[in-house]
Order: structure tokens, then sequence, then C-alpha cells
């Protein structure tokens, strides 16, 4: 037997206790003309990796106009100045420059990488591309052409059915029950005054948070922040109402032929600035986190052999907040995986044990360290702290908040977070012998 | 704006760039070959290894067993007998996979790293005392199916993919899916679990992979601790495999499923492995791949198909090459709705006969260039993605030099070379054109 319990013990001292890269070195940035940015120094590759997170997104498309921000996006590396599609992909290549562009429901993101000694010709072209985009009539029919096969190959899929009927029931009426890329019947109707409003009301100076990682120091960060933002326009608040979460006790399905059925389910959440996330956040992990040990990997997985896998997550949107997950089980095995799902739901909201919030503990302290592990994924987590205002010395103190949570607190949280008659479970497919609720 | 301002800059200082990072190796006794890549920049540690055994060395009529087989390491062994071995793993703050490929199987550990030594134990424990009962065999059995409905069954791409890999190799296992047909998974028994592992885990079958913050001094000492011990197997087997004989006929399909929105077609033809005599070859197909579908709307498919034509949603082109025997060189395009699969094979085939005729663009083949090797400085961030260039590299006949040398393998590809390559491998009669297609009804 290996010597687990001593080792066990150990870790929960030494893993908290570990020197997490860029623990220390993260440093505010404010430009000459007014931009913060945060921003961690890594000069052993010759690279740099810039997040932008403009705050807005998909939920800010006007009615009739769903899917305008996601065009947008796709069209911002096709084509800027006085290149067009082609030029400006060409000329990005011969730079090395890599730009990611996402429309999220709350927000857009921009994920940047260049190298050292591209970096002028590299942020030049992100600056066109944000302040300057032509959005060429050639370029919209081929960039709307393929969110139109998206949505279309959506149609079919089980996971996408039961993803979109799971928003429905969460948030009814609300924007965020609507799909980021639209429908196929707004997208085909989508014009370029639809894209230049979507442009002027999302890449705005105001509300952008930046992260900055790797080989490039302070000073020559701000005047650089100035370049590329400077020039955007002023974008005022986000206005969008606060979601109704609609979820209940429910097991819906939904009659589509695959031989493999696709379970989506959940229920309300915890907001990102309740002060109980962290123990949400641990919580989750314990049942549904993405470990073979959480408890519904161990219940539907390794006891039962009912999925290839099953997760849940939080889901702190703005303006209304969810924990979901999803699963597929074949026809055959999906009813008895739902009834184990709801079971292990009761059990969850009956508390956890000491030992598996100590063993969560040692998990989510050690790993923590690991999530830090390149470039561009250290720039898309300071900007996440400063999304949720979290402090600078979040990472410092992040790992003894965990280790301080109490078994008793953390069963009162889960009580909220685990309600039996509010989880909602859709499911796609033909699965025998599932009976769904009225 | 100019175009490629930048390239002689970028290649004249990649070599130099690239090996400032520390590699080195060690074999024990037993014939562990071990590779250690610092990377001192977090205290962390990825602990590979790999067995040289993959799906296309499994016995006639038990496909998926070197797949089914990766899913049992991860239960007890007789000094484990209660815990999983992802457990120990979790309970000391890390993460731990493994993957199955037809060349190899590797298994991995990411870990704060002053737990190295507790990896390599457990590694060393499961290549010898793994505990294969029924009860587990059962279960695990009932998880991979479910996988392979999941990624397989579930995805009409993954089905036509099978159909297509079986249509090209008449011969070579790589006709035979990784995860194995679904009723040879339920055929496979203990008796042929038990015989798979005495043959093919053992030390002087494997690859070690260390890469973070370790020194090569104490990952070697570890490594005689934990796995100096174990015996060398006497009896694995030259990893021969059915070779294929000369393909004089192409071949063509279709797979119709209702689920299809978007209809396309892929071609692919057999082709050269990479090699350590065969580098330069390797390259200039790895390029041509780039050159006809590596980037969108700046590669010959996607200028012509996409931009110019706009008959196509996109378009691509692949080659790996890391394979211990040949693979394939593949194509593939979605046309837009309007255009047929015929129009648009026929579309494609016009642009390589162009570029057969035409040859190379100095200057696209400069871009394509220079976007390898400045995939190599961004690779440099990602410790995994390291670790198993070299994984993938050793267990597939390379070595070291190889991938040391590949950098200026690549810089050394001349337009001529790209052409050569392409008159090799773009023949139709060693190929064979799928089509994904729903039924007519449906469309």
């Amino acid at each position: 037997m290996i010597q687990l319990r001593p080792l066990l013990v150990a870790g929960l001292l030494a893993l908290a206790a570990l020197p997490l890269r860029a623990a220390t070195d993260i440093v505010e940035v404010t430009s000459p003309g007014g931009i913060t940015a945060w921003l961690v120094e890594e000069h052993s590759i010759p690279m740099l990796a810039i997040e932008l997170n403009f705050r807005g997104g998909a939920a800010l498309d006007p009615v009739g106009q769903e899917g305008a921000t996601t065009l947008m996006m796709g069209l911002l590396e096709e084509g800027a100045g006085d290149m067009d599609a082609s030029a400006f992909l060409q000329a990005s290549e011969s730079v090395a420059a890599r730009f990611r562009f996402n429309t999220g429901l709350d927000s857009v993101n921009i994920s940047a990488q260049m190298l050292t000694g591209n970096r002028a010709e590299s942020l030049a072209l992100l600056r066109l591309a944000l302040t300057e985009p032509r959005f060429d009539a050639v370029a919209v029919e081929r960039v709307r052409q393929q969110v139109l096969s998206g949505l279309a190959r959506d149609a079919t899929d089980p996971g996408a059915i039961a993803s979109a009927a799971f928003s429905k029931a969460a948030f009814g009426d609300h924007v965020y029950a609507r799909n980021s890329d639209g429908t196929p019947e707004t997208v085909a109707a989508l014009d370029v005054a639809a894209l230049r409003a979507a442009q002027a009301r999302t890449l705005v100076h105001d509300r952008v948070v930046i992260g900055v990682v790797g080989d490039i120091t302070a000073a020559e960060l701000g005047p650089l922040l100035d370049e590329l933002l400077g020039d955007l326009p002023k974008g005022g608040a986000v206005e969008v109402p606060q979601a109704e979460i609609g979820l209940s006790e429910t097991v819906t399905v939904i009659d589509f032929p695959t031989p493999q059925a696709v379970a989506v389910f959940g229920q309300q959440g915890l907001a990102r600035d309740d002060p109980d996330y962290l123990i949400a956040f641990v919580a989750n992990h314990i049942f549904g986190g993405r470990v073979v040990t959480s408890r519904l990997n161990q219940a539907l997985r390794e006891e039962r052999g009912l999925t290839y896998g099953v997760g849940t997550s939080l889901a702190p949107y703005d303006y209304g907040a969810l924990i979901s997950g999803r699963f597929s089980s074949t026809s055959g095995a999906m009813a008895e995986a739902v009834d184990v799902l709801r079971a292990e739901w009761l059990r969850m909201s009956q508390g956890v044990t000491a030992q598996e919030l100590n063993v969560a503990k040692t998990y989510l302290t050690g790993n923590y360290a690991l999530s830090f592990d390149s470039n561009g994924a250290i720039a898309r987590a300071i900007t996440g702290f400063q999304i949720a205002g979290l402090p600078r010395d979040y990472i410092e103190t992040r790992n003894e908040n965990v280790m301080a949570l109490e078994l008793d607190d953390v069963n009162r949280v889960v009580r909220r977070l685990f309600d039996p008659r509010l989880l909602h479970i859709i499911v796609v497919g033909q699965p025998t012998g599932l009976e769904p609720t009225q | 704006m100019r175009l490629f301002p930048l390239l002689g800059l970028l290649t004249a200082a990649l070599p130099a760039l690239l090996y400032a990072q520390t590699i080195s190796t060690f074999t024990l006794e037993n014939g562990l070959e071990a590779v250690v890549i610092e990377d001192h920049r977090a205290p962390v540690v990825t602990h590979m290894l790999w067995y040289r055994v993959g799906a296309a060395d499994e016995p006639a009529g038990k496909s998926g067993i070197a797949h089914f087989f990766e899913h049992l390491m991860f239960k007890p062994t007789s000094t484990r007998p209660d815990q999983d071995f992802s457990a120990v793993v979790e309970s000391n703050g890390g993460d731990d996979n493994a993957f199955t490929s037809q060349d190899y199987t590797a298994y991995y550990q990411r870990v704060a790293a002053d737990r190295l030594g507790l990896m390599m134990q457990m590694e060393a424990d499961r290549m010898r005392n793994l505990v294969l009962s029924a009860d587990n065999m059962a279960t695990e059995r009932a998880v991979v199916l479910e996988e392979r409905a999941l990624r397989t069954e579930s995805e009409p791409g993954a089905l036509m993919g099978e159909a297509r890999s079986a249509a090209l190799f008449m011969n070579h296992p790589y006709g035979i899916p990784v995860i194995g047909w679904r009723h040879e998974i339920e055929a496979l028994g203990l008796d042929d679990l038990h015989a798979f592992y005495a043959r093919y885990y053992a030390p002087n079958n494997a690859v070690l992979i260390v890469a973070g913050d370790v020194t090569p001094a104490e990952v070697e000492a570890l490594a005689r601790q934990h796995y100096g011990p174990l015996e060398p197997s006497a009896d694995i087997p030259p990893r021969l495999r059915p070779q294929e004989p000369p393909q004089l006929a192409a071949r063509r399909l279709v797979l119709e499923d209702a689920r299809v929105a978007n209809p396309y077609l892929v071609r692919i033809y057999l082709a050269p492995n990479r090699t350590s005599d065969t580098q330069k070859q390797a390259a200039a197909l790895a390029l041509l791949s780039d050159l006809l579908g590596g980037a969108g709307i700046a590669s010959e498919l996607g200028r012509s198909l996409q931009l110019e034509q706009e008959i196509a949603l996109s378009t691509g082109a692949w080659y790996s090459g890391t394979s211990l025997d040949p693979d394939e060189f593949g194509i593939f395009v979605m046309p837009r709705p309007g255009t047929s699969l015929e129009d648009a094979e026929a579309a494609m085939d016009a642009v390589l006969a162009r570029f057969m005729a035409e040859g190379v663009d100095p200057s696209q083949l400069a871009r394509v260039k220079a976007t390898r090797l400045a995939n190599e400085i961004y690779g440099m961030d990602d410790q995994l993605r390291l670790a198993q260039t070299y994984g993938a590299a050793l267990t597939t006949g390379l070595t070291l030099a190889d991938v040391a040398a590949w950098p200026a393998v690549l810089d050394s590809i001349t337009e001529i070379d790209i052409m050569n390559a392409a008159a090799l491998v773009l023949n139709n009669n060693a190929s064979v054109t799928a089509y994904l297609t729903a039924p007519e009804a449906t469309q």
C-alpha cells in the first residue's frame, strides 16, 4: 500500500503554501491616456499574450438582430483599413500573430499572441481590426454562410438541442434564452448597418478589461495600450434586466433519433459576487467537478458504466446564475442514469462529509498552480479576476481562503445550491423507460 | 501594409531561440529510455510514460484492446487495492489522463514538482501490479462502449472517417479504428487483457518524459529508484505490421446519415511517414498541406473555392507524418448550400491540377514556413504539448536528434522539394474519396 495518509497531511501544508507563478507579480499599469491593465512580466519566452474583454456581448443584440455581435466579431479579421480579408490574413500570418475573437452572452473577448520581434506590427494589425473593420460585402456573405452552417448543424445535434431547450427553460423571455449566434432568420437579415451598430456598442474603451502576460515591461505597455485602444468610442453602462430563473423539478424528453441520448440539467446558482461563491465552487467540485472522484462520476461512470463522463459547473452570468451539467448515455442506459442523477442531487442536498471537504481542499489548493501554466492562461485568469472585482492579491490569498472553509458553512451553501425541488432535466434522444414529468 | 516584412528576421532567429530550452536524456539498465525537459517557470511537473504499443499492434480480431487496456490501467493494483489511480493523484492536487493512438499508449500526470517521486512510484506499480477483475472489466467495457457511442456513433463525420480509413488501408491495421469495432470490444475477454499486459507493459517497451521544474540529476535518481527495479520483458515482438501492397485503384464511398446538416467531401492519399531518413520529405509534405489548406482563405483551396469562386464554406488539408508506418495525407471541402459534392470535387481537382502545373509561389512558401516556425516558439509556452512532441517522436521511430533538427529541416525545404513530394503523394490510385451527406428525402 502506498503511504497515502502521511502524504495527504503533508499535502495540505505543502500545496497550500506552493509559490504560484505570477502570485506576487501582478502589477496594474495605467496608460498615459488613462487605460488600465493588469500585467505579469515573463521574459523567458519571446512572446506576449494579451486578453481583451469588452463587457456587453450578445445580450445586447436588439430584438430581430440576434447574432449581430457574433457576426461582427467574426468579421474583424476579414478585412480592415486598406486591406481586404486576404491581405489582412497574409499580413497577420507574415508576422505570425494569432488573434482569436469570441462572443459570449455578457462580453466579447479577444485573445492575441505575438512574438516580441513582431510586436509593433502585430499590435498595429489588431488596432486596425478593432477600429477600422471593413465589413466588405463578400466577406460578410462568406462568414454569414459559415454561421448559418453552424446553426444548421445545431438543429440536428442532440447536445445543441438540449442546451437550447435548457436555456429556454431557465431564462424564459430574458435575452439569455437566445442563441448568441442568432437564428437562421435573423442572421440572414443582418445588414452592414446592424454590424456597424454592433461594433459601436461593443468595442468601446470604457468597458474593456485587459490582462497582459509575457515579454514586455510596464513602461513599454502603457503607451501601447493608448495606441491600441485610445481611438475607440465610449459606450456607457450596460443595461440588461435581471433574469428570473424558471427551473423547477422536471424531466422533459425531446424525441430525436440517435443511439445515444444527451441530458442537460441544473438549477439556479450563485452570482459571482455572492459572498458564498467560493464555497459554491468547492461544493460543485465535490459533486460534479472535472475529476474522476466527483460524486457524479463515481455514481454514473465508475460504479455503473452509464456514461463516458459527466460534469457540472457554475455559470454565473452577470444577470442570472445557474449550476448546470451534461452527460450522454445510450438509449437503454439513460433512464437509470437520470434516476441516479436525481438521487445524487437529493443526497448532495443533505450535505458533504468532512472527509470529502478535506480531499477537495487538497485537490483544489494543489491544483491551483497548474492552472497558471502558460502565458495565455494567466492572461485570461487575471482578466477574470478584474471582471469579478477581485483584488490583485487574490492568487496569494485564495488557497488560504479555501483551506479555511468550515464544514457547517459549506453545508449551509450546499443546501442552497442543490435543491431537488429545483432540479430541471432535459433529455434529447429516444431513451427507453424514461418517464417525463408533467 | 507591406507583406512579409520580418520573415528573414524570424527564420534567422528561430533555431537559437528554440534550443535555449534544456533537453537531456538517459537510459536505465532495464531498457527504460528517459527525456527531461527543463521548464522552471512554475513549480510544477508533467510526468509521462509512453508505451510502444498502440491499436495497430493488436492481435487480429481483438480491436480496441489497447484503448480498453488504457482505461483499466486506472483501476486498483495489488499494492493499492482500495483506490483508483486518479484518486491518489487528485488527493495530491494533480491532474491525470491517458491516450491511445495507432502507435502508442501514453499516461501522464501534471502535479506539484515535489510529487514526482510518488507519481513514478505509482506508474511503476501499475506497470506490474494491476488487478484485472471481471467486475472492473464489465463496468469499464460499458464506459468504453458509451465512449464509442459518444465519439463515433453520434458523429456522422467520425463514422465516415472509419469507413474511409478502412477503405484506404487494404492490408495495414491503420484501417481499424483505435477505439475498436463495437462487436470486437464486446467480445474481449480477461485472457486477452492479461496476455496484452504481460507482453507490452515493461520498462524496455516504455519511454519516460518529464517536463517541468526539475533537474536531470533528480529525475534520474528518482527513475532509478522507482523504475530501475522493474524486470525487462524478454518477448516484446518486433513492430512489423502487415504493409500495403501497391495500390492500383482509386476508391470512392458515400456515407448517408440523416443527421448531416452540412455535406462535405474528404480525399485521403496514402502517404509516407516521417522517419530519420526521410525528414526532408515529411517536412515537404507538412508544408504542402499548409500551402493547399492550412490557413483558410490564404491557402490554395481556400483562396480559390472560398474567396474567388465562393462555392465552399470551408476547406482544409492535413499531414502529420508522426506514425510508425505510412499513413495519410488529407484534403477536405465543405461546399456552400447549392453546390453539389460532385461540383466541389471537380473544383478541388482543378485547384490541385493548377498547383501541379504552376508550382509553388515563393512568397506563400515563406509564409507557411514562418507560421510553422512561430508555432514552435508558441509551443514552448505549453509544457504538456512539448512533452507530447518528444513522446510521439520516440515511440514512432524518431530520435531526439530528429526532433532537434526539425525546425532547420523545415527551413531548408525548397519549392522543388514540395513539388516532388506533391507528385509522389497526390496519386489517385492510392486514394479514397469519401462523401458525407444526408439522404435525399431529408435534404
